[in-house]
């Protein structure tokens, strides 16, 4: 079975600096699979979900994403890749701070009509989402700003699943969470990721979480970039 | 909910800003019209005013100042015209209708012209129409005053009231016509020109009440006794008038005329054809328009500008809102067509509430302008054109988000997933 995602030979500097921030021979991803990516801050991780997520393109390599090369596809079909099987949380800020929480799940279905079409009835499938990540109906209705942080990436975790897409990708989205809340959010996170069946690429620096994961790697061992450095 | 509802969501959150940069908008394009309405208007408001009347002549003057104090009550006369000449032009044979109009006394600010009977049936406003009356008739008695529809209005008149007329013009006079105190006999319907701002008598009682007069004082005891002069009313009349207002046989015949009038041997006179001399009038006030009209477009272009600082300024605390939406699927073009529809929204509720502004500002300065000048500004509708400029104000508007929506572009195509602080 060709995997979901499958990276080869990448290379990404940033504009202006001389010597690249990753270097990737290779690392792959199977579909359904939940793989713990550690990565401590400058190791190239947020570099590298940006070019999973295909909004920046390497200067060579290659991103094969369901069966296609993100790096031949143009900046329009990146981005229509991404708003359809791609679902992102962030360490913080995730949500539209002047949007109620339902629309702020629902965002990503106004961006692609075939994620739209694999959720239904969108709306009903982001009260379900938040309902499923013990979110009480009651707090649907206000504004993203006026929850609790720990409640806030809850809300970015049902936002990255509706419309079940292929990969989530989590940055560090428990470093904002205490010990305890760390663990229910990734318990229900699990979860619902297996509920979609997608894969889950979690990166993170605490290796405590490890465990978990189907599959634990070392970015700085992956990132020849770093190993030079 | 689509991605206008969330463009307007996000402006609805930066409310207070938007809402002051549409006001801004709005001032510049409130003044832009109403400099433009005002202009068209106060125009139509001059030519309304004198209609049908082929020459104004006069002592010779300046044609405009002829104009403005024969037709609007602006200014004084420096020179009058003989009884003799009056009655001369008034024998000419291309000559269908002479008024003459002997102006020097007020009342209560309002000026007061003797005239003929003339003026009542052939004095012409706006569309050619008729001078009409209210209530009542032309004056019968000697001491009989008919008084503009404005006159009535503000000083509160009714026919069969007594009044006192003033020597000279202006609200100050130190000296009255005390002894012949004259009875209203008419109102005149309202005109909308300097007509409702005057009262009438005729030129038998300019002359009784002026008889003693000399160098503007009146030597004492030397006033004629009412009852006398309504016995001589027949022979009664001024030695000169003010101005005259001629219609004539054939309006062809009105450049013939004119030059004779200024090459009047008897006396310096002077005749002007109105629709001309108010161009000369436009000519003359013609670069204070333009001066107004370029800083109506300049502040314009400030509240553009204006528009564009919020739009700038926002983009540093919105970067983290397009990078979520970024994230979440929106195109870079989605992203920067937010920004430009969002300068768009602005422009156009500038635009429009400016409009509004500028009517409302006309619909109150208009009572101002009948009482005060006599002038009718009517509320009408922005011209064709006007609408083609406010047009262009939207499209500069549109262009002006053009530049935040660039950068934003240019931004999320850098930022990456996130923010790259």
């Amino acid at each position: 079975m060709t995997p979901l995602l499958d990276i080869k030979d990448l290379a990404f500097t940033w504009p202006g600096d001389t010597d690249p921030v990753l270097e990737l021979g290779g690392f792959s991803l199977a579909a359904g699979e939940k793989v713990f990516m550690f990565g401590p801050s400058g190791s190239g991780k947020s570099t590298l979900l940006a070019l999973i997520g295909g909004l920046i393109r390497p200067q060579s390599g290659q991103i094969l994403f369901k069966d296609q090369d993100l790096v031949e596809l143009g900046g329009a079909g990146r981005d229509r890749v991404r708003a359809e099987h791609l679902g992102v949380i962030f360490q913080q800020f995730n949500l539209l701070p002047w949007l109620d929480l339902i629309n702020n799940v629902m965002l990503p279905c106004r961006f692609s009509r075939a994620r739209a079409a694999r959720a239904g009835d969108v709306k009903g499938a982001a009260e379900k989402l938040l309902a499923e990540m013990s979110l009480a109906p009651e707090l649907w209705r206000r504004r993203a700003d006026s929850i609790s942080v720990g409640q806030q990436q809850r809300v970015a975790a049902a936002r990255a699943l509706i419309g079940r897409p292929a990969l989530i990708l989590a940055d560090e989205p428990t470093s904002a969470l205490d010990h305890d809340r760390r663990l229910d959010f990734l318990e229900l996170l699990f979860s619902q990721v297996e509920a979609a069946n997608s894969a889950l690429l979690f990166v993170s620096h605490d290796r405590d979480l490890a465990g978990r994961f189907d599959r634990a790697v070392d970015l700085t061992d992956l990132n020849e970039a770093q190993e030079q450095a | 909910m689509n991605l206008l509802g969330l463009a307007w969501r996000s402006l609805l959150n930066r409310r207070f800003a938007v809402l002051l940069t549409v006001c801004t908008i709005a001032l510049s394009i409130g003044l832009l019209v109403l400099v433009e309405q005002l202009r068209s208007e106060v125009r139509q408001g001059f030519y309304r005013s004198v209609s049908g009347v082929d020459l104004i002549v006069g002592g010779r003057t300046a044609p405009v100042q002829l104009l403005l104090y024969s037709v609007f009550g602006i200014g004084d006369a420096t020179n009058d015209i003989s009884w003799e000449t009056y009655t001369q032009l008034k024998a000419l044979p291309e000559v269908d209708w002479a008024i003459p109009m002997a102006l020097g006394d007020s009342h209560n600010g309002y000026r007061v012209l003797g005239i003929s009977p003339a003026f009542f049936e052939h004095y012409r406003f706006g569309d050619s129409e008729h001078i009409e009356f209210e209530s009542g008739q032309e004056f019968d008695d000697l001491f009989d005053v008919v008084i503009g529809a404005q006159v009535a209005r503000q000083l509160d008149y009714e026919l069969g009231d007594q009044i006192v007329l003033a020597h000279g013009s202006g609200n100050v006079s130190l000296q009255g016509h005390d002894e012949h105190p004259f009875t209203i006999t008419g109102i005149l319907a309202p005109t909308g020109t300097p007509v409702d701002q005057q009262l009438y008598v005729s030129l038998a009682a300019h002359r009784a009440i002026h008889i003693g007069w000399e160098r503007g004082v009146q030597m004492p005891g030397s006033a004629i006794d009412p009852d006398v002069a309504r016995t001589q009313a027949e022979e009664l009349r001024p030695d000169a008038v003010t101005a005259i207002f001629l219609g004539l046989t054939a309006r062809a015949a009105v450049f013939g005329l004119q030059r004779r009038v200024n090459e009047y041997r008897a006396e310096a006179l002077s005749g002007i054809m109105p629709g001309i001399t108010l161009q000369q009038l436009w000519r003359i006030t013609g670069m204070a328009e333009q001066v107004l009209r370029v800083v109506a477009a300049l502040v314009v272009v400030a509240g553009l500008l204006g528009m564009l600082t919020v739009l700038l300024a926002t983009l540093g605390e919105r970067r983290r809102e397009m990078a979520i939406l970024r994230a979440n699927g929106a195109r870079p073009w989605q992203i920067s067509g937010l920004l430009v529809f969002e300068a768009g929204l602005i422009a156009a509720a500038g635009i429009a509430f400016g409009v509004a502004l500028a009517l409302s500002v006309q619909m109150v300065a208009a009572p101002w302008l009948l009482s005060e000048f006599g002038l009718h500004v009517g509320l009408t509708w922005p011209a064709a054109w006007q609408f083609g400029v406010l047009g262009l104000i939207f499209l500069a508007g549109l262009a002006v988000g053009v530049i935040p929506a660039a950068m934003a572009y240019r931004r999320t195509l850098a930022d990456g997933m996130q923010i790259r602080t």
